[in-house]
């Protein structure tokens, strides 16, 4: 661990993890303090630790309860579902009126996903530590904030103390520097980074994205990357705060108002790394070298230009990569030296913590405006609040008008616990985060992209450079 | 929790890199209370197929490997969802350590949490086990003292965070070491309170009518 706690400059990272910690143990153990803590249904086995002991929520002020994992997304009448589904969304309300949480229940006009709902809410702000039984919860460092999930019985820990022992990570910088091409998004970086360092070539470290590219993104951007930070495996995934993160934040309902937040925002705008800061690993991409990017494979590593064609394992060298290419390859029934254009899909699915903000949805109609999907697909707005907004804009009439369907809010179809299955054997082409075996249900098969790429796939019916309809107008009276 | 010392038990061999926690639990099964036990389930879609029959090629259906207290596979094990449930699975089906060259950060912590040991071996350490096992080794010794594996006629080291090692060797639980403190986190919060008064969430009259 080089630059642990040696002179010199500190990353983003340092000053907001040291700024939290508690007690600093000999053996490097911090006791750190954490300033917000998100719930959903999945929390009832830490409501049991807290139950066994007897022990009460310490900070009920800093922890938040949202129903989105398991809710259904074509009604919000929980009679009418499944039992054992209704029954992890009642013990979660449950649970949140028995601690006295703020829960965002079905009938909340703010419900939907936990990593969308709470940089909506201004309940993310830069500075904070954040966690979540979730790992993705990596998306709410977009702001500046250290974000990392974590399991249930670090969850029922910072319940009951409102505190989490950890060992400072390694730190890792990521720099995008140059301009995107048009319709290449925050999302193909991601992949292309994912790519390049493998599922677990950030595993034991803290990643900050830096450079022009990175600048460049909006917040919507941003949270789809630091999202897929833990792709990566990295612990979390950061962005520093500029002007953007603060125009974003003014005005959100839980962000400090009036004067507060402009003193808010003068702390924030000066935290980012010291130009003399070191980082334990850098990684470095130039934007204008990355295209629209597809999965072919199981894990997210497993990614491409969609100008590419399938990779043969025959050609790969190390012997265990090319068992695993061969097992993907097996699973995903296609074949080496295939154009990933000519994968046929059967299904799409827009949606989830990765790629379901307002952004996502404007970038996914404006390829459907004026087309007819030629497969059956779901699109689930990551809250009802980019659900209203959608609406308004009448995004939801192009995407029902080109034949997908247009749900509520909520995890749905990313892995399937509310019953939005793919199923067993079909291809579905997803802008969520795993494509992992069976992730979207038993038998599935995933191919990842961004809303537009998958709005491009649904209209072909296979895999698409979505650059190419960009050109093309929309065919008239279709 | 109890402690964990040495491990003398079955082994079983999982070739594959990337055994991500979807796969180790898949999503439609963590509905269920713990009480239920989780073994039934753990790497569900991997060892029975669509009628619930057990796959003849999964080696955890071996009968050599029945009663494995100890699970060897390549890189990236536990990577993905943060889900506890995954750990859940493997000890109640009775593993109590896995050992490959890396693993998801969550997994791994998650594990200590349960007295469940990651133990980290290279590359290279990890074919020779996996060799060894498929050439007909049945069981493994596990040293978590001594840092070692015993398998075949292997005898590799491995790591694990110091940190964690402590914990387990002692069968330690975090929330009774934090309370200890609890003088410590009050005095920390009273001071933060001045120091980032921004960070308490405003509290909206009429919350979630967004921007």
């Amino acid at each position: 661990m080089p630059s642990i706690d040696a002179g010199g400059g500190r990353t983003l990272f340092d000053k907001v993890f040291d700024a939290h910690v508690v007690v600093k143990r000999e053996d490097g153990q911090c006791l750190l303090w954490i300033d917000r803590h998100f719930l959903h249904e999945g929390s009832f086995h830490a409501f049991n630790k807290l139950k066994e002991r007897d022990a009460e929520v310490a900070r009920p002020d800093l922890t938040f309860g949202i129903e989105d994992h398991y809710v259904p997304t074509r009604t919000r009448d929980i009679t009418k579902i499944d039992p054992a589904i209704r029954g992890m969304i009642e013990q979660l309300r449950g649970n949140s009126e028995r601690h006295g949480l703020r829960l965002f229940d079905l009938d909340d006009p703010g419900q939907g996903i936990v990593h969308v709902v709470g940089p909506e809410q201004g309940l993310t702000l830069p500075g904070l530590t954040m966690v979540c039984g979730d790992s993705h919860t990596a998306t709410h460092g977009a702001f500046g904030a250290i974000a990392f999930g974590i399991g249930a019985s670090e969850v029922a820990h910072v319940l009951m103390t409102q505190t989490l022992w950890q060992k400072k990570p390694k730190r890792m910088r990521v720099t995008v520097d140059g301009v995107l091409a048009p319709g290449v998004t925050a999302k193909d970086i991601a992949l292309s980074i994912i790519a390049r360092i493998g599922a677990d070539g950030a595993v034991g470290h803290a990643i900050e994205y830096a450079g022009s590219a990175i600048r460049g993104l909006s917040m919507e951007g941003r949270l789809t990357l630091c999202n897929l930070s833990i792709e990566a495996g990295g612990r979390c995934g950061m962005v520093a705060p500029d002007q953007t993160t603060v125009d974003y934040l003014r005005g959100r309902p839980f962000a400090p108002q009036g004067e507060a937040f402009e003193a808010a925002a003068r702390d924030w705008l000066a935290l980012a790394s010291d130009l003399d800061a070191v980082f334990d690993r850098e990684v470095r991409l130039d934007a204008t070298e990355i295209a629209p990017v597809v999965t072919w494979g199981i894990t997210p590593e497993d990614a491409s230009p969609i100008t590419a064609t399938v990779p043969d394992p025959e050609q790969i060298a190390d012997p265990a990569r090319a068992a695993q290419v061969r097992d993907a390859l097996d699973y995903m029934d296609i074949k080496p030296g295939q154009s990933l254009t000519d994968i046929r899909i059967d299904r799409v699915f827009i949606g989830s913590c990765t790629n379901s903000r307002i952004e996502d949805i404007r970038a996914a109609a404006a390829i459907l405006a004026g087309r007819n999907a030629k497969v059956p697909g779901l699109v689930s707005p990551g809250s009802m609040l980019v659900k209203k907004q959608a609406e308004e804009e009448g995004l939801d009439r192009i995407i029902r008008d080109a034949g997908l369907e247009w749900v509520d809010a909520g995890c749905s179809m990313c892995v399937g616990m509310n019953g939005d299955l793919v199923p067993p054997g079909e291809r579905c082409a997803s802008t969520t985060n795993r494509n992992f075996r069976g992730r979207q249900g038993p038998g599935s098969r995933t191919h990842l992209m961004s809303p537009a790429m998958v709005a491009a796939a649904a209209v072909t019916g296979h895999l698409t450079d979505m650059r190419q309809l960009m050109r093309e107008p929309a065919p008239a009276g279709n | 929790m109890k402690p964990f010392k040495t491990l003398d038990a079955v082994a079983c061999p999982l070739p594959q890199s990337n055994v991500d926690t979807d796969q180790l639990i898949p999503a439609r099964f963590m509905k269920r209370s713990r009480a239920d036990g989780y073994g039934g389930f753990l790497l569900y879609d991997l060892r029975f197929d669509e009628t619930g029959a057990q796959k003849a090629d999964c080696p955890l259906n071996d009968t050599i490997r029945q009663g494995a207290q100890i699970l060897v596979s390549r890189r990236n094990f536990g990577s993905g969802s943060s889900r506890e449930a995954a750990v859940y699975a493997l000890v109640d089906y009775g593993i109590t350590c896995v050992i490959a060259p890396s693993y998801g950060d969550i997994f791994a912590s998650n594990s200590v949490n349960n007295g469940l040991l990651p133990a980290v071996v290279s590359e290279e350490d990890c074919e020779a086990l996996l060799a060894g096992l498929q050439d007909g080794a049945e069981t493994a010794t596990v040293d978590l003292e001594a840092l070692t594996i015993r398998c075949a006629n292997l005898v590799v080291p491995f790591t694990v965070d110091p940190v964690w090692r402590t914990k387990l060797l002692n069968g330690w639980d975090d929330i009774d070491l934090t309370r200890s403190h609890a003088e410590a986190i009050a005095a920390f919060a009273a001071s933060d309170r001045e120091r980032r008064p921004w960070m308490q969430p405003n509290r909206p009259a009429t919350a979630s009518s967004g921007t």
